[in-house]
């Protein structure tokens, strides 16, 4: 078993799970696109990074691959990952604004602008079909191509593939392949941006950069005597 | 070439060989580098071959064609050893009188470099300024050993450094030697070399452990690694076998970029050299330790630069960078231990041991041991490899051995570290070259590139310039790296083209820090740095930008209008070679440029010999 701190609470967790795991085990929420249960963890979405370590030598890793550590000490919600959470998210509704998952992702954490060229794009290169297709479904039939602003998706040389099996597992998985906000009344808005939702205030004492959720919160109430 | 079965009869053969050389006999030595085969230097060699062989010289005169030396600006070169003459920049006919003079004992002394400061001709390299002032401990190596002749670099004691490690070192001591020489590691990130070889000795004696040498050198302007791989591809090998005897390796990988095949050709056939007189493969030298090498070619990726995708590369796989850690020290190639050195840091092996820990510190500051090759390019008058001990100021090496600048225009700032590193201005050119100077000021060691500019240098148009780079070397897995240097391209290019806002200069420092904060590998990490340093140094020039619509440097297209000024004497010849047409003037009248048409490349203003067209 391994010991680190997560948001100041000392956990005990077992060898082998990673930094998400572990936070989520514990009740922790992080927010991820390209990460899925099953599949193996890619860290291409960058929305999981949290802060490891403390002082000068801080930095931000994907939770999603970053493997359980001895002595680690975790953030999940500091400053500097809600502003990098926050400033992807933009980024995300500048090139996929269509998708469901992104937008409530971007609602829970009150962006409802970005300040980019508007982009539409179909595809955020998550991953999750590629990994999907050859993990899952052992079927390998998609993959990325190309590099940089150029990086696609698609079958070899874009033929027709022998060895998909049309099984639509690529389209289950797909965040991006979801429906735009379809209405103006709570009930049959699926957008979820009634939701929102803000990190807990766990370390208020240590780090004075965390915001809390619960408003009121007992703990608040009870400093204000 | 016979096997070589024992330390003992390879120190015999050596001995033999350094008997056997004439040190005394005069000879030519051409640089032939690719820097110097782009000038011209076969035209050089061919011409010497013929004289030589044509007027029965050969028994007086020797010819030794080797790599680059460094004084790139003056190729094609030739140097004439013992006396040390060095002549620049030589014609075919120029080589003729060359030889001729050599032959007799003379100097040609029209031929000889003028010094540009004093205007006087300086005879012997030695004494040059450019060569004056460096410390050229793997350099000078260059002009000693033609790279494809084995016999060449076993002469001037090649591979006796080795022999040695093997036969009077433990793997512990070596190990101790090199951390204790607190060399760092060359390729950008200075780690300190002994300690990596640490680690990857310790890892449990798996059946296989990898040591790599990256000779991936993507930056843009940097050919220092190059110089090395072409000239002196021997004292990489020996660097490499050294380091495995230390860490236990059991293979070694040359991952050498594609776009450098003089360097490919020349590391396999001294790979074959080395194993044919058993200085590689099974049982080096009879002992029984054995390690051998393979050479994979890189494929036009420069994030395969990068330790983790580099490896993915070498497995067949694409180049795409994972999260470290697992480092690869403990899983690299197929799982395995690896350690990635970088070309510069396994040819200073050899040397290193050579000197002995304690003298190679002597060179260099604290904690910043021994020299480094910088390719100086851009607006500079000696442009050329240069080496100097870490600590030397930026000042020296761009005054000093640089020679200044190649114009009338004042330095504004150098360029360090490649797309990954900052720009420094001018008022901060006393900084010394070393790791931490360099990473405070905003900037970075980087691999050695060097870029001087001067106030004809947009700085935006820099900074736009290494972000199109980067967005389009960029792997593309992380969302932010893909997306982070597309948008601060977009930003960097409305900027350039007059249509940026304050806002966006704001959003650009903003998305900058973000991208630095949360990609998985250095490519991502490091991408923001030429946009910080510009705006830390050189806010002014953004400014004038956004708020004026100007380019004070009138690079930027979209912001300058070329136009005829009072001085044109009708000539003509700028509306003769306008590639749009878009001059128009009678002969002897004032011509005018149309705006409309003019695509401001510039041709009009280069070849008008009146100075009659202004940029504004």
């Amino acid at each position: 078993m391994i010991q680190l701190t997560i948001n100041g609470l000392e956990v005990s967790v077992e060898e082998g799970m990673t930094v998400l795991e572990a936070a989520r085990f514990f009740g922790f929420p992080i927010p991820t696109l390209c990460h899925m249960d099953g599949l193996n963890p890619y860290g291409a979405c960058r929305l999981c990074v949290v802060e490891i370590g403390e002082g000068p030598g801080a930095k931000l890793v994907s939770s999603c691959t970053y493997p359980v550590e001895e002595g680690l000490r975790i953030r999940t919600t500091s400053s500097r990952v809600l502003k990098a959470r926050k400033m992807i998210l933009e980024l995300l509704l500048a090139s996929c604004p269509q998708s469901k998952t992104i937008q409530d992702l971007a609602s829970a954490h009150a962006i409802n602008q970005q300040r980019f060229r508007q982009e539409y794009e179909d595809c955020i290169l998550c991953g999750r079909c590629v990994r999907m297709c050859e993990e899952q479904m052992a079927a390998k039939a998609i993959g990325f191509r190309g590099r940089g602003e150029k990086r696609s998706l698609g079958t070899p040389f874009d033929k027709n593939s022998e060895v998909c099996r049309q099984c639509g597992a690529c389209i289950y998985v797909c965040p991006a392949c979801e429906l735009r906000c379809t209405s103006t009344t709570p009930e049959q808005a699926i957008c979820g941006g009634c939701q929102n939702i803000s990190p807990p205030c766990i370390e208020k004492e240590m780090f004075h950069d965390t915001m809390c959720y619960m408003d009121p919160c007992v703990a608040c109430e009870i400093k204000k005597d | 070439m016979e096997r070589l079965q024992s330390i003992q009869e390879f120190g015999q053969f050596q001995e033999r060989l350094r008997a056997e050389r004439k040190a005394s006999m005069t000879t030519l030595v051409i640089p032939a580098g690719t820097c110097g085969q782009a000038s011209g230097a076969n035209g050089l060699v061919r011409i010497a071959k013929r004289e030589l062989l044509g007027r029965k010289l050969t028994d007086r005169i020797q010819l030794r064609i080797t790599g680059c030396h460094g004084f790139c600006e003056m190729e094609p070169s030739v140097l004439i050893e013992p006396q040390g003459t060095f002549y620049p920049k030589v014609d075919l006919s120029g080589m003729v009188r060359i030889i001729d003079a050599v032959a007799r004992g003379q100097v040609v002394q029209d031929l000889l470099f003028v010094d540009s400061v004093s205007g006087t001709a300086i005879e012997r390299q030695a004494e040059i300024p450019f060569f004056k002032k460096q410390v050229r401990a793997l350099l000078s190596r260059n002009e000693r050993v033609d790279p494809i002749r084995i016999h060449d670099y076993i002469e001037n004691r090649g591979y006796a450094t080795m022999a040695r490690v093997l036969a009077e070192m433990k793997p512990e001591q070596v190990v101790g030697e090199v951390k204790a020489s607190g060399l760092r590691g060359r390729g950008g990130a200075g780690f300190p070399t002994g300690l990596k070889w640490e680690m990857l000795a310790k890892q449990p004696n798996h059946r296989e452990k990898f040591i790599i040498c990256n000779a991936d050198e993507g930056d843009p302007g940097a050919y220092m690694d190059r110089s090395v791989l072409e000239g002196n591809p021997h004292s990489i090998i020996e660097g490499m076998i050294i380091g495995a005897y230390a860490t236990g390796a059991t293979r070694g990988v040359l991952y050498v970029r594609n776009e450098y095949p003089l360097a490919i050709k020349h590391l396999i056939i001294a790979l074959r050299q080395a194993r044919e007189l058993g200085l590689l493969g099974h049982h080096i030298l009879g002992t029984d330790f054995s390690f051998d090498m393979d050479l994979v070619r890189g494929a036009g990726a420069f994030v395969c630069g990068e330790e983790t995708a580099l490896i993915r590369s070498i497995e067949g796989k694409m180049g795409e960078p994972r999260q470290r850690p697992p480092y690869p020290v403990q899983k690299g190639i197929d799982g395995k231990p690896t350690i990635v050195n970088n070309v510069e840091t396994w040819a200073n092996i050899p040397l290193l041991f050579e000197l002995g820990a304690e003298k190679f510190t002597q060179v260099g500051s604290k904690k910043n041991a021994g020299t480094k090759i910088f390719s100086l390019v851009g607006k500079i008058k000696n442009t050329g490899l240069v080496e100097v001990p870490m600590g030397m100021t930026i000042g020296e090496i761009v005054y000093g051995i640089g020679g200044g600048p190649s114009t009338s225009a004042p330095i504004k700032a150098v360029q360090t570290g490649g797309p990954s590193g900052g720009c420094i201005p001018a008022s901060k050119f006393d900084l010394p070259i070393d790791y931490e100077s360099l990473k405070e000021s905003g900037s970075i060691m980087g691999s050695g590139g060097m870029i001087v500019m001067d106030e004809n240098t947009c700085m935006i148009d820099v900074a736009r310039y290494f972000m199109k780079f980067l967005k389009d070397e960029s792997c593309g897995k992380c969302f932010t790296c893909r997306k982070g240097t597309q948008r601060m391209y977009e930003i960097l290019d409305d900027i350039a083209m007059g249509r940026g806002t304050l806002v966006q200069l704001d959003l650009l420092e903003e998305l900058a820090s973000i991208v630095n904060d949360t990609t998985m590998c250095a490519l991502g990490q490091t991408a923001p740095n030429p946009v910080l340093s510009t705006l830390r140094y050189f806010r002014e020039e953004y400014l004038e930008h956004i708020e004026h619509q100007r380019c004070p440097a009138h690079v930027c297209k979209a912001l300058i209008t070329y136009s005829v000024n009072e001085k044109c004497t009708g000539c003509g010849l700028c509306r003769r070679s306008c590639p749009s047409e878009a001059i128009t003037g009678e002969k002897k009248e004032l011509h005018q440029i149309d705006t409309s048409k003019c695509t401001k490349c510039g041709l009009c203003r280069s070849v008008c010999k009146f100075d009659a067209v202004t940029v504004i």
